[in-house]
C-alpha cells in the first residue's frame, strides 16, 4: 500500500470534493416548510381499515383494541415510544396518524405543523369529559382544539421502606441538598430536561421570593435557581433513569433508595414484593410542594392516512367503559367522567381524584417550555435552553 | 439477449471492473458517505426553538455553542481519556494472553483459548452490559466477593464504564496482537537468545518492534469503539460521554448533535494518521 501512496491519495480527494459538492447541493435545497394547519374533518365516513399509532406504553392493548377493530374494521398497528422527544421524532415520519402526545410534546407538534385540529363535534364522547382537561394550554392551541384528553397522573416520590425513615413528606428528601445528602449516591432522578420543572415546583414552595407561578415559564433567575439546584442534587444522585425498567432494577437490587418514579414502576416493584412506598394519588397524597404529572392528548396527524379511523378510535379511547379500562391498567385517572361508573373497583375515581380538581391544582402537568411567558413578556427559558442546561446538569 | 450483454463487455476490462464494483461503490457513496455528508451539513443548520423545525442556512451557531459552553469540552475530554484508558488496558491484558496463545500453547490449548476469546462476541452487548450491571450494583456479586475482605466495589461510575468497556473490546485488542505474533518467525526469538539477550531484552528489541503495528491495529478498534459507546455510560454510570449528548439532542437539536458528532471524526481522522505512520496499515 505505501509504495503507491498516490493513488489512495488522490481518490481521497475525489471523494471529499464529491461530498462538499454533494454538501452544497444539500445546502442549497431550502426548507420546505409544510405548515398546513387548519384543515379539520367535517364528516366522519368510512374506516380506511387500518390505523397506525404512537403511544405510551400500556395505552394500546389488546384488551381494548380487539373490540375496537371488530367494531370499526381499522386494523390497529401501534409504536410504543419511550419520551416526548421521541413522539415528535416519530411523527415527523408522517407515518402515524395519531400520538397519545403528553403536554412537552403537544405545544411542539401544532407549531411543527405535524398535527392538525380536531373537530370535537365529530366525537361524541367529548361532551362528558371532565371541564377540567377540555381547554388547557397542552391540547388547545388559540381557541382551536388539537385533541382529545385520555387520562392524567402525578409523578411520584417513591422510597424503599427499610431504608428511608421516617416516611418523607416533601420532595426536600432528594432536592434540599443536606436532607438529600443522608442518601448520597442512592437517589434516582428523573433523566429528562424537563425534570428542572421538578425543582422548580420545589423553589416555588420553599423559596417564594422567586415568584414562581408556572413551573414551566421560568425567567433568568428562577431557571438559574433551579438549574443549581439539580447541579447541587447531582453529586446525590446514583442514577438518572429514562427507561423505567433500569429504574425497576436500581429499586430491586437496592443501587438506589428514594427518587421519583412513575406508576408503573411503582406497581411492579410492588407486585414483585419489594418494601418500597410512594405518594400515590390513590393514598390522597402528594409531597407537600404538589408535583409534576402530565395530561395526556390524542392527536391526529397532519398527514394521516387513515383520518377517519383516528377519529373513531379518539373516540373509542374516551368511551365511558374503554377509558374506564385504560386508567385501570395504567393506573391513571380517567379523563372520561362518565368512566367512574364503569370501574371494577367501585371507588377507584375517588382514589386517584378523578372528580377532585382541587387536587389537580397541585399537580402540573408537562407543558413545552416556550420563550412566551403567558405574562406579556417574553424573555422565559424555552425548550432548547432547558436541553442545554441538562446536559450542564449532568456534567 | 445474454449474448449481448457478454458481446458489450469482450474485450472492455473497464466495463467489466465498472460492472462488477457498482453496486458495492455506490452503496459505500450514496448509502455511507451520503448519510455521513447529511449528517455534517446539519451541523451548520440551526433549529427552531418551539417547532425544532430545521433552519436550512449556513451559520457557526452550534460550534460557538460547543466552544464556549465548558461541558461540552469536559464530556469530549473525558471521552478522549475513557477511551485512550481503555485502549492501554486491553493492550496489557491482551500481549499476555495473545503470546501464550501464538507461542506457548499447544494446537488444542490454542483452539480453545480463540474459541474462549471469541465466545463473549457471540452473544448481544445489552446482554452483556446488563450482567455487569447486575454484578457491579450494591446487592451484586462483586461486593459480595470483596465483602470478607472488607473492601466495596467500584459502583456505578466512571471506574465501571472503564472495566465494562475494557472487557467489551478485550476480543478486538486479542486477534490482532496474535495475528501479528503469529507472524514473528520463532526463529527470530533463538536466535536473539543465542546471542545472550535476556528474556527482555528480545521482548523489548525483538517483539515489540515486530509486533507493535499489530498492537496499534488493534487500538483503532478499542478506541474507536470506546469513542462512539453511549450506551455503556448509560447503564453502568452518571457519565456522558459524546455519543449521550449526541442521542440526547438528536431529536430536539439535530444541528447540535450534528456538530457534536464531529468531534469523534476529528479525533479518529487523528488518530489513523498517527496509526499510519505508525505502520498499523502496512500488512493489510
Amino acid at each position: 500500500m505505501k509504495t503507491q501512496d498516490a493513488h489512495p491519495a488522490r481518490a481521497a480527494w475525489l471523494v471529499v470534493t464529491g461530498l462538499l459538492a454533494f454538501m452544497l447541493l444539500l445546502a442549497g435545497c431550502g426548507s420546505s416548510s409544510n405548515n398546513t394547519t387548519g384543515k379539520e374533518l367535517t364528516k366522519i365516513g368510512k374506516g380506511e381499515g387500518a390505523l397506525s399509532l404512537i403511544s405510551w406504553a400500556g395505552y394500546v392493548e389488546p384488551e381494548w383494541t380487539k373490540p375496537f377493530e371488530q367494531k370499526t374494521g381499522c386494523k390497529v398497528s401501534d409504536k410504543v415510544a419511550g419520551t416526548s422527544d421521541e413522539m415528535v421524532q416519530l411523527m415527523r415520519t408522517g407515518q402515524y396518524d395519531g400520538v397519545s402526545a403528553s403536554g412537552n410534546a403537544s405545544a411542539r407538534l401544532v407549531d411543527g405543523g405535524d398535527v392538525d385540529p380536531v373537530n370535537v363535534s365529530l366525537v361524541p364522547n367529548y361532551k362528558t369529559i371532565f371541564s377540567e382537561l377540555k381547554d388547557q394550554p397542552y391540547n388547545t392551541f388559540n381557541g382551536v382544539h388539537y385533541g382529545i384528553p385520555h387520562g392524567r397522573g402525578a409523578n411520584l416520590l417513591m422510597w424503599n421502606t427499610n431504608d428511608v425513615k421516617p416516611p418523607p413528606t416533601s420532595w426536600s428528601v432528594i432536592l434540599e441538598p443536606k436532607e438529600a445528602a443522608k442518601y448520597k449516591g442512592k437517589i434516582s432522578a428523573y433523566d429528562d430536561p424537563i425534570y428542572i420543572a421538578d425543582a422548580a415546583v420545589y423553589l416555588k414552595a420553599h423559596q417564594p421570593n422567586l415568584g414562581i407561578e408556572n413551573p414551566y415559564e421560568l425567567n433568568e433567575e428562577q431557571f438559574e435557581a433551579a438549574v443549581n439546584l439539580l447541579k447541587e442534587q447531582r453529586a446525590n444522585v446514583g442514577e438518572y433513569w429514562s427507561e423505567a425498567a433500569k429504574q425497576i432494577s436500581a429499586f430491586a437490587n437496592g443501587d438506589v433508595q428514594v427518587g421519583t418514579t412513575w406508576q408503573y414502576q411503582y406497581f411492579e416493584l410492588l407486585g414483585a414484593g419489594k418494601p418500597v412506598a410512594a405518594s400515590p394519588a390513590s393514598q390522597g397524597f402528594l409531597p407537600s410542594e404538589g408535583a409534576t404529572g402530565w395530561s395526556d392528548t390524542w392527536m391526529i396527524s397532519s398527514q394521516a392516512k387513515h383520518p377517519n379511523c383516528m377519529y373513531m378510535w379518539m373516540n373509542w379511547i374516551v368511551s365511558p367503559k374503554v377509558n374506564a379500562e385504560v386508567a385501570q391498567f395504567f393506573g391513571e385517572a380517567p379523563a372520561q367522567s362518565l368512566a367512574c361508573e364503569h370501574t371494577e373497583e367501585k371507588n377507584f375515581c375517588a382514589k386517584y381524584h378523578a372528580e377532585n380538581p382541587a387536587f389537580w391544582k397541585r399537580v402540573y402537568f408537562w407543558e413545552t417550555p416556550v420563550s412566551d411567558c403567558g405574562n406579556g413578556s417574553s424573555d422565559c427559558k424555552n425548550y432548547n435552553d432547558w436541553l442545554n442546561a441538562w446536559t450542564a446538569i449532568k456534567g | 439477449m445474454g449474448h449481448r450483454l457478454a458481446d458489450l463487455l469482450h474485450g472492455r476490462p473497464r466495463l467489466q471492473v465498472g460492472a462488477l464494483l457498482a453496486g458495492p461503490v455506490g452503496w459505500l457513496v450514496i448509502g455511507y458517505l451520503g448519510s455521513l455528508a447529511v449528517l455534517l451539513i446539519a451541523a451548520f443548520w440551526t433549529v427552531s426553538p418551539l417547532s425544532g423545525e430545521l433552519t436550512r442556512s449556513l451559520s457557526l451557531e452550534n460550534f460557538e455553542t460547543l466552544f464556549n459552553e465548558p461541558v461540552y469540552r469536559d464530556i469530549a475530554w473525558r471521552t478522549v481519556r475513557i477511551a485512550a484508558l481503555v485502549t492501554v488496558t486491553d493492550a496489557i491484558l491482551a500481549f499476555p494472553i495473545a503470546f501464550y496463545m501464538a507461542k506457548l500453547a499447544s494446537r488444542r490449548g490454542r483452539a480453545i483459548l480463540i474459541v474462549a476469546v471469541l465466545l463473549p462476541l457471540w452473544s448481544s452487548y445489552l446482554v452483556k452490559v446488563y450482567s455487569w450491571r447486575t454484578m457491579l450494583s450494591s446487592g451484586g456479586i462483586v461486593n459480595w466477593a470483596l465483602e470478607p475482605f472488607g473492601l466495596h466495589g467500584p459502583g456505578f461510575g466512571i471506574t465501571a464504564v472503564w472495566l465494562v468497556m475494557s472487557y467489551l473490546w478485550l476480543p478486538y485488542m486479542i486477534l490482532p496482537i496474535y495475528a501479528g505474533l503469529e507472524r514473528i518467525p520463532d526463529s527470530l526469538i533463538s536466535a536473539s537468545e543465542d546471542l545472550g539477550a535476556s528474556p527482555f531484552t528480545t521482548f523489548r528489541r525483538v517483539i515489540l518492534p515486530l509486533v507493535f503495528p499489530a498492537v496499534v491495529a488493534g487500538s483503532i478498534f478499542t478506541f474507536s469503539l470506546t469513542l462512539g459507546d453511549y450506551i455503556t455510560p448509560r447503564l453502568v454510570s452518571n457519565s456522558q460521554f459524546i455519543g449521550n449528548v449526541v442521542f440526547n439532542n438528536f431529536v430536539t437539536n439535530l444541528p447540535l448533535a450534528s456538530a457534536f458528532a464531529l468531534v469523534p471524526i476529528v479525533v479518529m481522522i487523528a488518530y489513523l494518521l498517527v496509526a499510519r505512520k505508525l505502520g498499523a496499515f502496512e500488512h493489510i
